[in-house]
């Protein structure tokens, strides 16, 4: 019977009428409401692996696809399909968020059932997003994502949460309304939202060049690529360790989802042209705020300087391809570096998700993410210790974990587009290593610093499930990166292909 | 020309404003002979009026345009589309107004009786198809605003407002009908269909042109266009949040079509000299209603700064023009009624006897005293606001789309921009409601039954009309047949 369910449409909608279904059990059910909440992103999980299983993985085609109309007299359809970078962060998406319900199982005091409701919702629309052919629906789900996390920031956050959180607010919108126009110029000059139909739409040079800097404002936001990332320090600082787990691995991926099927085939003569500030921005995000983070004395917002610098790898990746494709015909180093993004988003998702639990555990027993506030949690809080310094060392990119591969891959690829760009980028390796072990250092090792530091408890039973599993995935991609390799290898080389013909 | 001959047929074209013409005047004289105690009845039969009015409105519509009295009424798709939403927003306000007068001392059957003359008035400037009939829909609301506006007649800012929009509203009937004079002075005629005709072949264009440009002016005056919309916050602020209600919602729908018949129908051959016109008043609304949004504390002067940004959007579709500019701006005539009733619905919820929900204060805390309620209130903002998947965001998609395909780049860009700057002011509420806590006592909401059920489904309409535009939109694009 589930064969016959539009898989898809279910992975979307399961969780998005769940959420509503958990909202109206209400508080007195609080404790239901979250069993059933837990129950429905697990069932979601499993359903994401159903994608996994029945997807063809030689084939670079959208799959499992679904289509209906939906505004026909726009040609606006609902329009879902897969690839296999879209199954990757369908995957994450899943994996993640029912890791997040778990971790925030007693963090949350005030209307928990609504905030697993809304965690729930922005998992379905995130899915969405992942899986919109339609370049309208893809919008639809891109900015409805905003709501939710806006209140997941706002009422359940820090202190300055209200600042953040329409910090957070007003950062994205602004930056998709100008993805809104472009969308309607690609409208109206196709006649359809159809993504597919856009990629081989010819269009001239300066058409792609606004359309290129109206994609490049949507997402670079996301991303977020300096100078439009001060917006995410705050959000990390300002969220609930579930809202920050969820940013930090998911959403900011959207930013590099968008890059691949927006930027690069629809407007890639476009993108070629600029890439030089894009990679310029981007190694920028890798060396200057891997020297901010270096100095931040809040753990989450050191985390999330970091995010950007891993992230800046992504953004990299995606825009040295053109230099190896257009100028040498490299073409496998292309599809290297595309791979190596694409893994370091999924590594990233992982390590982040990972980092930001681990903040989140020590803070609800200390109420505190300041780094001075700790020092050798290690002697009170040994399990935890290990798994905290095992990811810690994923973020700093040590070999046998998934932060390695995908930044390995990246710096392999852009020494073929250029030396100097692999050695900036390789910069991060030291940096990466040098803000993330002076905190672990600092946090970790030492001396029982304070009374309360002596008082705390080791994790329990579902800390270390939570945590465990975030361990196996860090670990099973970093030493057997092959399935995830496989699994995005037809689509990437396809969009490999598809860089080579200019549209001009 | 043949004397016109009356003919018994035109009346059964007539036959909905007939009807709420003969209600009108029945609950009046129902009133005179009912006890004060038993007025909830007028309020019922009032609502099933405008139920049966969408009923008559339904049961006659057809495809083609069918036009009465030699051609001084035109009954469309446009028309009946635009009624029947008229109707509905008009409903909900009754429902919403209820308990507010009531708990004021205000319930008083003149309300629902200039109501639906307000209703009849709009209705005769939707299905205008002369110069005459359009000013007299015109003249009939105007009057009914001003008395409702003053109904708290107590109130001296009730009294305030109403004498602003008395005075400013003839003004604008004033350069309308200066206006109109002109249009019929360089085409000799008063039919609209037969000035688009002899508009192009007019010996003096320029008083053509100048006509158009005071008719502009004047519906620029009524829709609250700046730099002509002056008296809108103060009206809104002013009048009872009960009569803003309705001021603000079912009228924009009656402008739509005033500004649809007198600008494509009657001069649509002087589309070159108005459009860039419509533009600059598009443009100069969008700026000014968000950036003199942000500075608001009271809500109703918000939403009337809200209003004027909206109505910047609105224009957007003329600017485009054509069929498809035409349908996108209806589309979102009809969208902001349903917003405006909802969101000044919104403000009727959390009042009570001796407490108006005024200010943004009043919104404080509202999550924690009852959710459901901040997240319907939730839907409202954001429909306004223009996100998706609500229905705020597809009427916006459309307009935008219009002044794109108009090659009006820079003013779409202007209204996404200014969009963004809008959501601020939204998000302020949003803020209020859901991470705010309240220093005094959290807001609550008002205990009558018809009006929480009302609002849920008025709310619940932004949501589900967005997801499920394409019946609204497929109305709307027949409304006006490309070619």
């Amino acid at each position: 019977m589930v064969s016959q369910l539009p898989l898809l449409s279910t992975l979307i909608w399961l969780p998005v009428l769940g959420g509503l279904l958990v909202f109206l059990l209400g508080d007195r059910r609080a404790g239901a409401a979250k069993i059933l909440a837990l129950a429905i992103s697990v069932v979601t999980f499993a359903l994401s692996v159903q994608l996994y299983a029945g997807i063809d993985q030689g084939s670079a085609a959208m799959q499992f696809v679904e289509l209906v109309p939906w505004l026909p007299a726009f040609n606006i359809n609902y329009s879902l399909g897969v690839d296999g970078i879209s199954v990757a962060l369908i995957l994450l998406t899943a994996f993640t968020t029912v890791l997040v319900l778990m971790g925030s199982w007693h963090s949350i005091e005030n209307r928990a059932h609504q905030y697993f409701a809304a965690m729930l919702v922005l998992e379905g629309l995130m899915i969405g997003v992942f899986s919109a052919l339609d370049a309208m629906l893809f919008y639809i789900f891109f900015e409805g994502m905003l709501i939710p996390m806006f209140i997941i920031i706002g009422i359940w956050g820090g202190p300055r949460r209200i600042y953040a959180s329409i910090k957070f607010f007003l950062y994205t919108f602004l930056g998709s309304v100008f993805m809104l126009i472009g969308l309607i110029y690609l409208y109206l000059k196709s006649g359809s939202f159809d993504l597919a139909l856009w990629a081989d739409l010819p269009l001239n040079a300066s058409e792609q060049m606004w359309l290129f800097f109206a994609f490049l404002a949507a997402f670079s936001v996301k991303v977020p690529m300096v100078p439009v990332h001060t917006w995410l320090p705050d959000a990390h600082v300002e969220a609930p360790t579930g809202g920050s787990v969820i940013l930090a691995a998911i959403m900011l991926k959207i930013g590099g989802y968008g890059f691949l099927r927006f930027s690069l085939p629809i407007v890639p003569d476009a993108s070629q042209e600029w890439a030089w500030l894009v990679i310029a921005l981007s190694l920028v995000a890798v060396v200057y705020i891997g020297f901010v983070a270096l100095v931040q004395e809040d753990m989450k917002k050191l985390i999330a300087y970091s995010s950007i610098a891993h992230m800046g790898f992504v953004t990299l990746a995606s825009f040295i391809v053109f230099s190896m494709v257009r100028a040498d015909g490299n073409l496998e180093g292309a599809r290297l570096s595309l791979q190596g993004g694409m893994v370091q988003m999924i590594s990233h998702g992982f390590i982040s998700g990972a980092m930001f639990s681990c903040v989140g555990v020590l803070y609800d027993r200390m109420h505190s993410r300041m780094i001075k506030d700790y020092g050798g949690v290690i002697n009170t809080m040994p399990w935890f210790a290990g798994f905290f310094v095992l990811f810690a060392m994923a973020n700093a990119g040590l070999p046998g974990t998934s932060g390695f591969v995908g930044e390995f891959m990246v710096i392999i690829a852009s020494f073929q587009a250029h030396p100097l760009i692999a050695f900036f980028a390789a910069v991060t390796l030291v940096l990466g290593a040098a803000y993330t072990l002076w905190m672990v250092k600092r946090v970790i090792f030492g001396d029982v610093a304070n009374r309360h530091v002596a008082e705390l408890t080791d994790i329990n039973a579902r800390e270390a499930w939570m945590l465990g599993l975030f361990a196996v995935g860090v670990i099973a991609l970093g030493v057997y990166p092959k399935p995830l390799v496989d699994l995005m290898d037809a689509p990437i080389a396809a969009l490999v292909d598809h860089l080579v013909q200019t549209k001009l | 020309m043949t004397a016109p001959a009356f003919n018994p047929a035109d009346l059964h074209v007539i036959l909905p404003e007939l009807f709420i013409c003969a209600a009108a005047f029945t609950l009046l004289m129902t009133d005179l002979f009912i006890d004060a105690r038993r007025r909830a009845l007028i309020h019922f039969l009032a609502i099933a009026v405008l139920a049966s009015a969408v009923l008559l409105t339904v049961r006659d519509m057809v495809p083609e345009t069918v036009t009465a009295f030699s051609g001084m009424f035109v009954r469309d798709i446009a028309g009946d589309v635009l009624k029947i939403g008229i109707y509905a927003v008009t409903a909900f306000a009754f429902i919403y107004a209820k308990p507010y007068l009531s708990e004021r001392g205000l319930f008083k059957s003149e309300f629902y009786v200039l109501c639906l003359f307000a209703v009849l008035g709009m209705m005769l400037m939707v299905s205008a198809g002369n110069l005459t009939v359009l000013y007299l829909g015109l003249e009939l609301l105007a009057l009914s605003s001003y008395g409702l506006v003053a109904f708290d007649r107590d109130n001296p800012r009730a009294s305030e407002a109403a004498m602003k929009y008395f005075v400013l509203g003839a003004i604008a009937s004033g350069l309308l009908l200066y206006g109109m004079s002109m249009l019929y002075g360089a085409t000799g005629s008063l039919q609209i269909e037969a000035i688009h005709a002899a508009s192009g072949l007019t010996a003096a264009p320029m008083m053509f042109t100048l006509g158009v440009v005071f008719v502009l002016a004047g519906i620029a005056f009524k829709l609250g266009a700046v730099p002509f919309h002056m008296w809108l916050p103060d009206v809104y602020q002013g009048a009872p949040t009960a009569v803003t209600a309705f001021i603000a919602s079912a009228p924009k729908m009656a402008a739509f079509a005033m500004a649809y018949r007198l600008l494509e129908s009657a001069s649509g051959t002087a589309a070159g000299d108005w459009i860039p016109l419509v533009a600059g008043l598009s443009a100069m609304s969008l700026v000014l209603g968000n950036l003199m949004g942000l500075v608001q504390a009271s809500f109703k002067r918000l939403l009337a700064y809200s209003t004027i940004s909206h109505v910047g959007f609105l224009l957007l579709g003329f600017v485009g023009g054509g069929a498809g500019g035409y349908a996108a701006s209806m589309f979102y005539a009809i969208s902001y009624g349903i917003m405006a009733v909802a969101a000044f619905g919104s403000l009727i919820l959390l009042s009570r006897a001796g407490f108006e929900a005024d200010d943004i204060d009043g919104f404080r805390g509202l999550w924690s005293k009852s959710p459901g309620y901040a997240f319907l209130i939730l839907f409202v903002i954001a429909s306004l606001a223009g996100i998706p998947p609500f229905l705020g965001f597809f009427a916006k998609l459309q307009v935008i789309q219009a002044a794109l395909v108009g090659g009006y780049q820079w003013l779409a860009i202007l209204a996404v921009v200014s969009a963004v700057v809008g959501a601020f002011y939204y998000l302020k509420l949003i803020r209020a409601m859901f991470f705010e806590k309240s220093e005094a006592e959290p807001a609550e909401i008002n205990a009558d039954m018809h009006l929480r059920a009302a609002f849920a489904v008025n709310a619940s309409a932004l949501l589900l009309l967005g997801i499920f535009s394409n019946s609204l939109l497929s109305w709307c694009l027949r409304a006006f047949p490309s070619g």
